[in-house]
């Protein structure tokens, strides 16, 4: 753009004598020096530069960023067990069988459009979920108490209830274990609410401290919201037996304790869906409200297309109303309504008896790969005879084992063993498979007999 | 045997009551309030649930052929069929799927753009429109936690939401001069002049939603020149690239001009209307930094605001995008398809202004052709809307706007007709 003598009237445009007549009047009064900036070069990028010139990088996602660095390894032996997703003895990525027919199904049928769905998401979708994680017969479900609405996977149900209680429960700190998934304090502290924690893991039994837990929860305020994982907790494995389950329900009922369930693996801890979703229905079953996010990521392998529901169980039928029509306040300035993809590949599965008994085998088939993982990573490091108690390998459930390797051991592995996790010690079974459970045997083996 | 029964109904009614005991305790939601239905999806629930067979749909923003059917783009279909059985739908990183981000930028920066080759731009996948600027928003609160957003009167109703929840200030600007139903522009341009400088303005970079009023290139032109006198952050908010004039580029051209005069902008691209992918919620964010390094920077902090809401964005839209931007013949294609969409709501415009004219209105339609884009600021009052829909069973948002994307052939007399009974006698 060329610097012109605005100030001119002769042989210039209209819009020209306009900005002329603009500038002389912003400028009035100040030296020239200030009126040349303005028709600076047009890559000159403005007089103030940035308005976010003062931002540092941020760091890396510790999880997301395990696969980052493991992309980059040239290193043909490298091994990933990162990030949780499912993965073949192959080492490939599994898309299930009904997965392909449903979405065929879908791709045949002309008559499916692209239009915004209600803010709420697939109503269809909804309902066999909450039928899914409360059980068909649920109680809630018969008399109307509960309401479900769609969200982007676990993650967006657990923000969008956390916003939820933000603005509407009268209190506002939510316990969550120690340790926890690394994005669970991330999500509710942007809904808004503040973050404390229970304990959970005994890192000298490498299972439930089941003590600290009931005295941290009887020890907090009346009302607070409290983060149980439903089964297959992450990153531990350590999951409590009903009968403990029973002890924390009572005493959360005791309390006015508010129950936030995460539910990321129904299906594929023990391989049995009913079972996985126990200890959330004995919560239903005393007839109080709770809160549960559910996704479909891993025990439909749909991860991209962040699938997932919110589902509060209220006491009443028109309080459950009322409540979705809040939680429609919290969805529409953040992302209007869900996507529709793979919510539509959900509700053909789980509304079509052949598709849904086909993926309840298929779901046992990944849960039973898992377990075998397990037994045979514990077999060779016992016939390596690596020092130390490695039964909670068979005893932690789920996807994930905290092997309780340190920082320095895990930094070690990746080293010299091209083998990645995350730094807190937690290794994805689902990345095993019987060709590399020696390799990883033989890693743990070396930095446990080293001194580190 | 009586008192064997009395026994069990008393420790049947002591068992009840321990759970009961739990039920009779209030809930804790008792306090909830209804919320307000969205004024805007509000108007879709309410036609679905009428049973009258003239009941005509001008509310949401979402494309009607001349039949009032949704399309899926032919592209789309093919894309889509190209797509099935060989995706893994493993996650897209926190910032989306990188090959539909390059695609997206090139659109709204330009093919050969400085600033993509010089990866100058921060992007991310965003949840469409409303994702990108819900997440800019955030970003604004986080980094520039003083700044204000200033926003045009009227417009979409989400955007209040957005910075709203977002928790920064909102202000306004002149905008719409209901007189003229145009532009107000002297009143924009005093207060873009007024606002402090370095303040940051939401801009509609073409089919203004929900006036259809756009200043002209002349304006841009002379807006531009008074943000860099202010120094003021431009964020535009692309809707409806190529459904306004049918040319995307012709649609970017606010963007360009401000690019050329040096702004370092940010823009929310969607792809819900022009690509018709609406419920996929596919879109873009992106912000023009000063170097490689900086844009670096800036993604990497939008990626940490992604995460705690979302993780990372769907694969299926973002699938569908670069499958057709990638692909030469099926973005010819696509373009094609966004020419009909666009020419065919230009052609209801003026079908729509004719039959108002015809039937002797006394009022101007003149904005109905004069606006651009998917509405029509039609200038009728909430009562006479309500009117249009009690007594005719024609929907549409009570400011007037109506979405001419649902106006076809066959129905444009009959909303003709009623908007003139209730206009008649004003």
């Amino acid at each position: 753009m060329k610097t012109n003598d605005f100030s001119s009237s002769s042989s210039s445009s209209p819009s020209d004598r306009r900005i002329g007549a603009l500038l002389r009047h912003l400028t009035a009064g100040t030296d020239a020096d200030r009126v040349s900036s303005v028709f600076a070069s047009p890559t000159s990028g403005g007089a103030g530069g940035s308005v976010f010139a003062h931002l540092v990088q941020a760091p890396e996602d510790a999880i997301l960023g395990v696969t980052i660095a493991y992309n980059k390894d040239p290193s043909p032996i490298k091994l990933n067990l990162g990030v949780g997703a499912y993965r073949t003895e192959e080492g490939k990525p599994l898309v299930l069988n009904v997965v392909r027919k449903a979405e065929q199904q879908l791709i045949n049928d002309r008559s499916r459009i692209k239009e915004y769905l209600p803010i709420v998401g697939l109503v269809e979708f909804n309902k066999l979920s909450a039928k899914l994680i409360l059980g068909a017969d649920s109680p809630a479900i018969r008399e109307n108490r509960v309401t479900t609405v769609e969200c982007l996977s676990g993650t967006g149900s657990l923000r969008v209830g956390g916003e939820f209680l933000a603005r509407h429960y009268h209190q506002k700190t939510i316990y969550i274990p120690q340790p926890t998934w690394g994005n669970h304090p991330k999500i509710f502290t942007l809904a808004g609410l503040s973050v404390k924690t229970y304990r959970y893991y005994d890192p000298s039994t490498r299972g439930l401290n089941f003590q600290g837990l009931l005295e941290d929860l009887g020890a907090a305020p009346q009302g607070s919201i409290v983060l149980l994982h439903a089964c297959a907790h992450n990153p531990t494995g350590v999951d409590p037996t009903l009968e403990q389950w029973e002890q924390i329900r009572k005493l959360m009922r005791s309390k006015g304790l508010m129950p936030f369930f995460d539910s990321a693996y129904q299906g594929f801890a023990s391989g049995s869906l009913d079972t996985d979703a126990k200890p959330i229905r004995m919560f239903v079953a005393d007839g109080g409200e709770l809160l549960v996010a559910q996704s479909y990521a891993k025990n439909m392998g749909l991860y991209g297309e962040r699938v997932g529901a919110l589902s509060i169980v209220c006491k009443a039928a028109d309080v459950a109303g009322r409540v979705e029509s809040q939680l429609k306040l919290v969805i529409r300035p953040m992302y209007s309504n869900p996507p529709i993809h793979g919510a539509s590949i959900v509700a053909v599965i789980l509304r079509d008896k052949n598709l849904f008994n086909e993926w309840t085998l298929e779901l046992k088939a990944m849960a039973d790969r898992i377990i075998s993982m397990r037994k045979q990573l514990f077999e060779a490091l016992r016939a390596r005879g690596t020092p130390g108690d490695w039964t909670h390998i068979i005893k932690q459930i789920g996807m994930f084992t905290f092997t309780g390797l340190n920082p320095a051991q895990v930094s070690y592995m990746t080293k010299e063993y091209h083998i990645y996790m995350t730094s807190d010690g937690r290794i994805s079974m689902a990345g095993l498979s019987s060709k590399t459970v020696p390799h990883l045997a033989d890693a743990i083996h070396a930095v446990v007999t080293k001194a580190l | 045997m009586a008192m064997r029964i009395r026994n069990s109904a008393s420790r049947g009614t002591m068992m009840s009551r321990q759970i009961s005991g739990l039920r009779s305790m209030s809930s804790w939601w008792k306090n909830v309030e209804p919320a307000p239905k969205d004024p805007i999806l509000g108007v879709t629930e309410a036609f679905l649930a009428d049973p009258s067979p003239d009941k005509v749909n001008v509310g949401v923003g979402a494309y009607r052929d001349d039949n009032g059917k949704p399309v899926v783009l032919e592209c789309v279909r093919e894309a889509e069929r190209r797509i099935a059985g060989t995706s893994f739908m493993e996650y897209l990183p926190m910032g989306g799927s990188v090959k539909m981000v390059d695609e997206t930028l090139k659109l709204a920066y330009g093919d050969n753009s400085e600033f993509i080759k010089d990866k100058r731009i921060a992007a991310v996948q965003s949840l469409s429109g409303t994702g990108a600027c819900r997440l800019f928003a955030d970003f604004q609160k986080r980094f520039r936690p003083d700044s204000q957003i200033y926003i045009p009167v009227p417009t979409w109703s989400n955007h209040h939401n957005i910075w709203r929840d977002a928790q920064v200030t909102q202000k306004t600007y002149h905008y719409y001069h209901p007189e003229t139903k145009g532009l107000d522009f002297s009143g924009l341009m005093d207060d873009v002049k007024n606002a402090p400088e370095g303040s940051f303005f939401l801009l509609h970079a073409c089919a203004h939603n929900p006036t259809g009023v756009d200043p002209t290139e002349e304006q841009w032109r002379e807006i531009s020149q008074l943000f860099k006198a202010k120094n003021h952050f431009a964020f535009f908010d692309m809707a409806y690239q190529g459904f306004a004039s049918g040319d995307p580029a012709r649609d970017a051209k606010s963007i360009r001009i401000f690019l050329e005069d040096g702004h370092h902008i940010g823009i929310s691209q969607s792809y819900a209307k022009n690509m018709g992918l609406y419920g996929q919620r596919v879109g873009c964010l992106s912000v023009l930094c000063e170097d490689e390094k900086q844009a670096v920077t800036v993604k990497s902090q939008l990626q940490q605001l992604a995460r705690p809401m979302y993780s990372n964005p769907p694969l299926h839209g973002a699938q569908i995008v670069s499958t057709i931007l990638g692909d030469p013949a099926l973005k010819g294609l696509w373009l094609k398809e966004v020419k009909v969409m666009a020419d065919r709501i230009i052609g209801m415009r003026t079908a729509l202004r004719e039959s108002l004219e015809k039937l002797g209105s006394p009022l101007s339609w003149e904005h109905v052709t004069k606006q651009i884009g998917m509405f029509c600021y039609s200038g009728m009052t909430p009562e006479q809307v309500d009117r249009l829909t009690s007594e005719y069973h024609i929907y549409m948002t009570r400011n007037g706007r109506i979405s001419m994307a649902g106006v076809t052939t066959g129905n444009v007399g009959y909303l003709a007709n009623a908007i003139h009974e209730v206009t008649k006698s004003s």
